[in-house]
């Protein structure tokens, strides 16, 4: 094997790792900010505490290693993977909640495994799945919209909810979520469900605060679209792949029907899943084809483990078990090199 | 093969040579039952039982046993041996025995015993076979009590809970609440995963302990820079 280098002027796209991360953090906005309006600070407080952490354990490990930390820094990759943990950690959890997450996700998910670049799974799913198969009752208490439970906490709520003072317990702020209440319902029809639970008679479509902030990681995840950071094939095909199913099981609305496309589209971390986690350059696949196979399998098995599991969302399991599978992926969908035939799979032209 | 002396033997089964560690053979139970310290005693002592008296057992009859059937023959032996330690902790330890469950019988599928009856004892005098036997199950329950403290502290908060269930009613209130009583519990360490990653840790630290010995060791022995006439001609001692 030569090892030549080419050191002709190569055209630069201007996007360096830190240009990617911080578009990605800025196109989470609109959700973040929907997220703010309907359940409060606490969103905001779990992104603070998550990025600390990140930051702290990201600059710890790199000293370990011997690394130079405020380059590392500077790739906010750290910085993304929190953010995307804090919002899909409940708002007002215990402070320990965020940190312990985080400090998997960073220590654990990425840097055991070779750091930026090296990592297998999706950091910030690693850390939600240990979350929340440690601690399933503090991880599966989600506050209710402001307006259902009287107004959101306010700061000094927060602050003791969140750091344990004062005498303030958080079942008093939390509601089921749209995906939980559709799971639960054994007895009535959908239709007359919809009508009774505030949480859907005061939203339009998928749950009340819980489709606008879908609705804003969609067009975050459209401007990123725009932006060309990321491609259309895996969120098309995973959200196609949750529409086809959701159609395909959605028995017009009996009272033991798995929920409408809508709710299963616009409720929950579909959209956040679909447009900011299996993006991931690194632990997802990496031809267009491979894109499509690996966005419909997060798809396929987000809704079985939704309809049939025993965890009411399921795109963090989901994510994870397909991470297991992109290397695979890649192996068989290798793009044809102009002027040769189709390989079969990567490993066939390895061997050759 | 010469027979190595008792400290190599002992060397190896503790560390350079540790079959949880070095070998990673036996990982089912190792990874399976460490959840608390207890039931890594439990596994470890009827692991040490069991690889000591097959060891000896197969040293005995190394000569008489034919080549071709001599893995048939070690696993009759070690099936025997699991057997015995199976019914002894049902007739002691009952409540042990109920927790670690299809565990004991499992013992007779360890390759870490298979492999010391086949890669030691078939080749060794009866002695040096009973030791090595015994030192590599000692070397195999403290990798397994270290994961199951570790694994205990993080997942319940408590260390040597429920050992009454291995020493009967004195050990009752052993059980020391290490990190509070009102520990939440980092279920992900009693689960599977946080067996790997134990596992998966102790392994990095072993490495990294060995690594930072061989550092030192090649310090020791460097030459001092600087201008020094070397000697070439005449005697070298």
């Amino acid at each position: 094997m030569s090892l030549m280098r080419a050191s002709s002027p190569h055209a630069r796209s201007g996007d360096s790792a830190a240009r990617v991360m911080l578009q990605v953090a800025a196109a989470t906005v609109p959700g973040v900010l929907a997220l703010v309006l309907y359940f409060g600070i606490g969103v905001l407080i779990n992104i603070a505490l998550c990025t600390i952490t990140a930051i702290a354990c990201e600059a710890a490990v790199m000293k370990l290693r011997n690394r130079p930390v405020v380059f590392y820094l500077k790739d906010y990759s750290a910085f993304v993977t929190a953010l995307l943990l804090g919002i899909a950690i409940p708002p007002y959890c215990a402070w320990w909640i965020p940190v312990v997450g985080t400090a998997s996700a960073i220590i654990l998910a990425k840097h055991l495994y070779g750091g930026m670049g090296y990592n297998p799974f999706n950091p910030a799913m690693v850390g939600y799945v240990v979350l929340l198969i440690s601690f399933p009752v503090a991880m599966t208490r989600w506050v209710g919209p402001a307006e259902m439970i009287y107004g959101a906490p306010g700061l000094s709520e927060t602050l003791g909810l969140v750091f344990g003072f004062g005498n303030i317990n958080v079942d008093g702020f939390t509601r089921a979520t749209p995906l939980e209440i559709v799971r639960l319902n054994q007895s009535v029809l959908l239709e007359q469900l919809y009508q009774r639970e505030p949480m859907f008679n005061k939203g339009s479509i998928a749950g009340y605060g819980w489709e606008v902030a879908s609705f804003g990681f969609l067009v975050g995840g459209l401007f990123l679209l725009l932006r060309r950071i990321i491609t259309w094939h895996a969120p098309v095909a995973m959200l196609g792949t949750l529409t086809l199913l959701s159609v395909l099981f959605y028995d017009s609305g009996s009272s033991l029907s798995e929920g409408s496309p809508l709710l299963h589209l616009f409720s929950g971390a579909t959209m956040l899943g679909a447009f900011f986690i299996i993006t991931d350059p690194i632990s997802g696949a990496t031809s267009n084809k491979g894109r499509l196979i690996f966005g419909a399998g997060v798809g396929l098995l987000t809704y079985v483990i939704r309809a049939w599991g025993s965890y009411p969302d399921a795109v963090a399991f989901a994510v994870l078990l397909m991470n297991f599978a992109a290397p695979t992926i890649d192996n068989y969908t290798l793009p044809r090199t102009y002027g040769h035939k189709a390989p079969r799979k990567a490993t066939d032209v390895e061997e050759q | 093969m010469a027979t190595p002396g008792y400290s190599e033997i002992s060397r190896n089964g503790l560390w350079n040579n540790n079959p949880a560690l070095v070998q990673l053979l036996g990982l089912c139970p190792l990874l399976a039952v460490t959840g608390s310290v207890v039931n890594a005693i439990g596994l470890g002592l009827a692991t040490i039982g069991v690889l000591a008296c097959s060891n000896l057992a197969v040293s005995i009859v190394r000569r008489q046993m034919p080549e071709t059937v001599r893995l048939p023959a070690s696993v009759m032996i070690i099936a025997t041996f699991v057997t015995c330690a199976e019914l002894l902790m049902k007739a002691f330890t009952y409540e042990l025995f109920l927790v670690l469950g299809i565990f004991i019988p499992l013992i007779v599928t360890n390759c870490a015993i298979l492999g010391r009856a086949d890669a030691f004892a078939s080749k060794n005098p009866v002695l040096p076979s009973l030791v090595d036997g015994f030192m590599m199950g000692l070397g195999f329950t403290a990798v397994l009590i270290v994961i199951g403290a570790i694994r205990e502290i993080l997942g319940r908060g408590t260390l040597f809970a429920d050992m009454d269930l291995l020493l009967g009613p004195m050990a009752e209130d052993w059980g020391i609440p290490v990190l509070g009583t009102d520990y939440p519990g980092f279920l992900v360490a009693v689960l599977p995963p946080g067996a790997f990653l134990v596992a998966g840790l102790l392994i990095a630290a072993k490495n990294a302990i060995d690594a930072g010995i061989e550092r030192r060791r090649s310090q020791r022995v460097r030459v001092m820079p600087g201008s020094k006439r070397v000697r070439v001609t005449g005697k070298i001692t």
